[in-house]
């Protein structure tokens, strides 16, 4: 393995997620239990605190999917708010980060501060939020501001909610509440304001005293997922880590390499800033092995159906009449046309484009319609035996391709209790993730400066 | 048993179960409390302070806690907060708080406060649903308006400048009219979406490769003056289908809020016959709601401090009150005696038709301990509460039938 020789090696940083809604949960699997249930949570949370992982991650949604105006039933529907789950597993684990997507576009910075914030302050903090943005009318049906964000006020908006959310975060100093029961002095004479904030800009014009005294971290641990110019400047400016898309180890590297200068630029120092890529894996008694069970997998998550849903979000057009076992369908995206599916990220850009090198690729390999779904929206990134998934993710780490993962699997809740038995063991052998808990803050587990 | 012990058709007290509720706020409900010996003034934050306190009352065989909230300071005036220094400041998220302890804990029902002015009711709605998820069924939802102090913390309002200091004020009349219209909205939303899934809408038909069986969910489509949601929820519904929801009343606006609304009204009585009137004027607005069948019960609220002798009691008011520089000003009234005598008042106001109370220790965790470890066993003596928890969910403690749901079309 090539290693940069005058670097000590770094340790991977690695966080669990429970999968929901999307189509790479096999819900199907005999073994497959509840996505509700908080026994599913405390299971999975439980299983990778026994394996030292620095976080738990929960992904959010703000609308139930729908496909030509009705509700999507393929794949796992529904889940539960994020941070009262977050909360719950505080109650059930000692040392995991607990960290929750909340989207900064249908929320408001004093109430979600201070429930971040009570998060911090409910785990002796472990506390963390992935922000997210969306410019979506039809999720925006669901709240009081209804409509939209026009889509270059999005970082606007979240530029300034992180903006106040660290202001209300700083209002408390530290030391602020004396609580001396002799004096009768609950704060501190000097700070008789505690809390009091002002902020004034284009998307929030508010002032007051914030409720919440200063959490253990300080400020929760502030993750951003996005990757436009835009959305790196904006992580580079304000984040601790980045949720990064990047699995193939030469993206990965130039996505890394990319935020490390900005980050550099930025005045941040080195390290600063975390790069993780969700990640999934499959194991196998054998290399053989493994890449069988990786094609069953792949078969469950992406159905016929699914797959003709999955090109429908680019072609925008009823694909259910073409065979999943045949050929691309020969019309081109409707670009024009009112989106069929709602209530999921729109990925891509140009359709029309997406398409044409869909449709190549296809061709250069020979794939059916379902084969090619398969292949863009199924990639298991780690397969292989323990011993070779544990190289992989060491040598993607060692190599600049990341500074650790957001591992998840196709089975809920009990999917990485295989890579907690059978890959830790592995790493921790090499040295390349903890064998005990040395901090208690989440912001220490990641190697974070404290704020 | 004395007939001073009968409610008022004379049936037996356990045919009428007498409802115990514990509100939790900071160190304790008297503004001295975070002086006594035993608080934990500088753990209001912490985890472990709230765990103690909620499976102490869940060790007394409690009904419920509430733990209280604002989107604000603690206020000291009504349009607070100012600067004083010996004053509890600052405290936590209440549903957190709820959602945290609920895995500690196995029976006690919890009922976090949340604001209805500021917030979005998708998002207390799916909070609650995941309360209720996270606890096995023991989440309830005490809805709360805001003060006017609020508003500049969202920005959002153009309320102009409204002091509840004088609440006859025309302004402040109709900052109350405006607010609690805006709750009854927000709590039918909070209702519909609970019910936009129904209870067996996950069907995982691996046959038909559908997960859900999508016609069992709903769009609610509510269009209302202050918001309109489309739905369905993200969360499935909660185990209790829907979870009690509170009000506190001191009027008659939010006993109307609360009769149309609510499944438990918290009220503050002076005496046996207010709370006569009081209950009379909640059942009114209930018939003219159209809900004379639905049970909507009626907590008179009390603070509560206290002793092995009335005048221990009083002398430890007296003592809280002069540390506190005035006496206690409290919209309930401060009940300061024995257990005994506690309980003879609580089964005597009972006959004015209350079905319950929710007691406001004056010190935490001292109240709260006294509550558990006296009050409860004297009323236990006299047959007039339960010895063991019967019922699985808070709604069946509350007696509320696993609720219909009005988007599910019956089978057949």
């Amino acid at each position: 393995m090539t290693q940069p020789s005058r670097q000590p090696r770094k340790r991977i940083i690695l966080g669990a997620y429970l999968g929901g809604v999307n189509h790479h949960t096999v819900w199907s699997a005999p073994e497959a239990d509840s996505q509700i249930a908080f026994s599913s949570f405390r299971h999975l949370a439980q299983t990778v605190e026994r394996g030292k992982f620095d976080f738990f991650f929960l992904a959010e949604g703000l609308a139930i999917r729908e496909r030509l105006g009705r509700f999507f039933d393929q794949d796992v529907v529904g889940r539960p708010d994020t941070l009262p789950v977050l909360a719950a597993l505080a109650g059930v684990t000692e040392h995991l980060g607990l960290i929750g997507t909340i989207n900064a576009t249908f929320n408001e910075p004093y109430e979600l501060a201070r429930q971040l914030s009570s998060l911090d302050h409910l785990s002796d903090g472990r506390a963390g939020w992935n922000v997210v943005t969306s410019f979506d009318a039809f999720t925006g049906q669901n709240f009081r501001r209804g409509g939209f964000l026009h889509r270059d006020d999005r970082y606007v908006r979240a530029d300034e909610f992180l903006t106040v959310a660290r202001q209300l975060w700083d209002s408390w100093p530290e030391d602020a509440i004396e609580a001396d029961k002799e004096s009768g002095r609950f704060l501190r004479p000097e700070h008789a304001d505690a809390g009091r904030f002002a902020f004034s800009g284009k998307q929030f014009e508010i002032a007051g005293r914030f409720t919440t005294p200063r959490s253990p971290q300080g400020r929760p641990v502030v993750l951003q997922a996005g990757v436009s110019p835009h959305g790196r400047d904006f992580a580079v400016a304000r984040a601790d880590a980045i949720f990064s898309p990047f699995h193939r180890l030469d993206e990965a590297q130039e996505f890394y390499r990319d935020i490390q200068r900005r980050a550099a630029r930025a005045g941040r120092p080195p390290g600063a800033v975390k790069v993780l890529p969700s990640a999934s894996f499959v194991l196998g008694d054998t290399e053989a092995e493994a890449a069988e069970r990786q094609r069953e997998i792949a078969r469950q998550q992406v159905s016929g159906r699914t797959a003709q849903i999955l090109l429908e979000a680019v072609w925008n057009r009823d694909l259910s009449g073409y065979d999943p076992d045949g050929p691309l369908p020969d019309v081109e995206p409707d670009v024009e046309g009112p989106r069929i599916i709602q209530g999921r990220a729109v990925i891509h850009q140009d359709a029309r484009q997406t398409a044409a090198e869909w449709r190549e690729l296809a061709e250069a390999k020979g794939f059916s319609l379902r084969e090619l779904a398969i292949h863009l929206f199924s990639r298991t990134e780690f397969v292989g035996t323990p011993e070779q998934v544990a190289d992989r993710l060491d040598s993607f780490v060692q190599n600049e391709g990341s500074d650790g993962f957001i591992l998840g699997s196709h089975l809920t809740p009990t999917g990485l209790d295989e890579f907690v038995d059978r890959v830790i063991p592995l790493l921790q052998e090499r040295g390349a993730v903890r064998t005990e808990y040395t901090g208690t803050t989440l912001r220490e587990h990641l190697g974070l400066p404290s704020t | 048993m004395t007939s001073s012990h009968l409610p008022p058709n004379g049936s037996p007290l356990l045919d009428t179960p007498l409802h115990l509720a514990v509100a939790l706020d900071g160190a304790g409900w008297h503004p001295a409390a975070w002086r006594e010996s035993r608080a934990r003034p500088d753990e209001l934050t912490g985890a472990r302070y709230w765990a103690d306190l909620v499976r102490t009352a869940e060790s007394g065989l409690l009904d419920l806690v509430t733990i209280e909230d604002a989107l604000a300071l603690q206020p000291t005036v009504p349009d607070g907060p100012d600067d004083r220094l010996d004053r509890v400041r600052g405290r936590l998220d209440a549903v957190l708080i709820a959602s945290r302890v609920a895995p500690l804990t196995r029976h006690i029902g919890l009922i976090p406060t949340a604001t209805t002015t500021h917030t979005e009711p998708f998002h207390v709605s799916k909070a609650i649903a995941t309360l209720d998820h996270v606890s096995l069924g023991r989440a309830g939802l005490r809805a709360q308006v805001s003060r006017p102090v609020e508003n500049a913390h969202f920005g959002r309002r153009e309320l102009g400048e409204v002091s509840l200091a004088d609440p006859g004020t025309p302004a402040a009349r109709a900052f109350v009219a405006e607010h609690f219209g805006e709750a009854e909205d927000f709590l039918e939303v909070v209702r519909r979406l609970w019910d936009s899934w129904e209870d067996d809408a996950e069907i995982r038909d691996a046959a038909t490769g559908r997960f859900i069986d999508r016609d069992k969910l709903h769009t609610v489509d509510f269009q209302g003056r202050w918001f309109s949601v489309r739905g369905p929820s993200i969360v499935p519904r909660p185990p209790q289908g829907q979870p009690p929801v509170a009000v506190l009343a001191h009027e008659s606006l939010p006993y109307r809020l609360g009769a149309r609304q609510a499944d438990v009204v918290f009220v503050t009585p002076r005496d046996v016959e207010q709370a006569r009137a009081i209950v009379a004027e909640i059942r009114a607005e209930q018939s003219a709601a159209g809900r004379e069948r639905d049970t909507v019960h009626v907590f008179a609220d009390l603070v509560v401090l206290l002793a092995d002798t009335a005048e221990a009691a009083q002398e430890r008011l007296a003592r809280l009150d002069e540390r506190a520089g005035a006496p206690i000003a409290s919209d309930a009234l401060v009940f300061a005696g024995t257990a005994a005598e506690l309980a003879d008042t609580l089964l005597a106001w009972q006959r004015a038709g209350l079905t319950g109370y929710r007691l406001r220790p004056a010190v935490l965790p001292d109240d709260l301990d006294a509550v558990v470890g006296r009050l409860v066993p004297e009323l236990q003596r006299r047959g007039a509460f339960r010895t063991a928890y019967g019922e699985e969910t808070l709604r069946s403690r509350l007696g509320l039938p696993h609720p219909a749901n009005r988007y599910a079309t019956p089978a057949g």
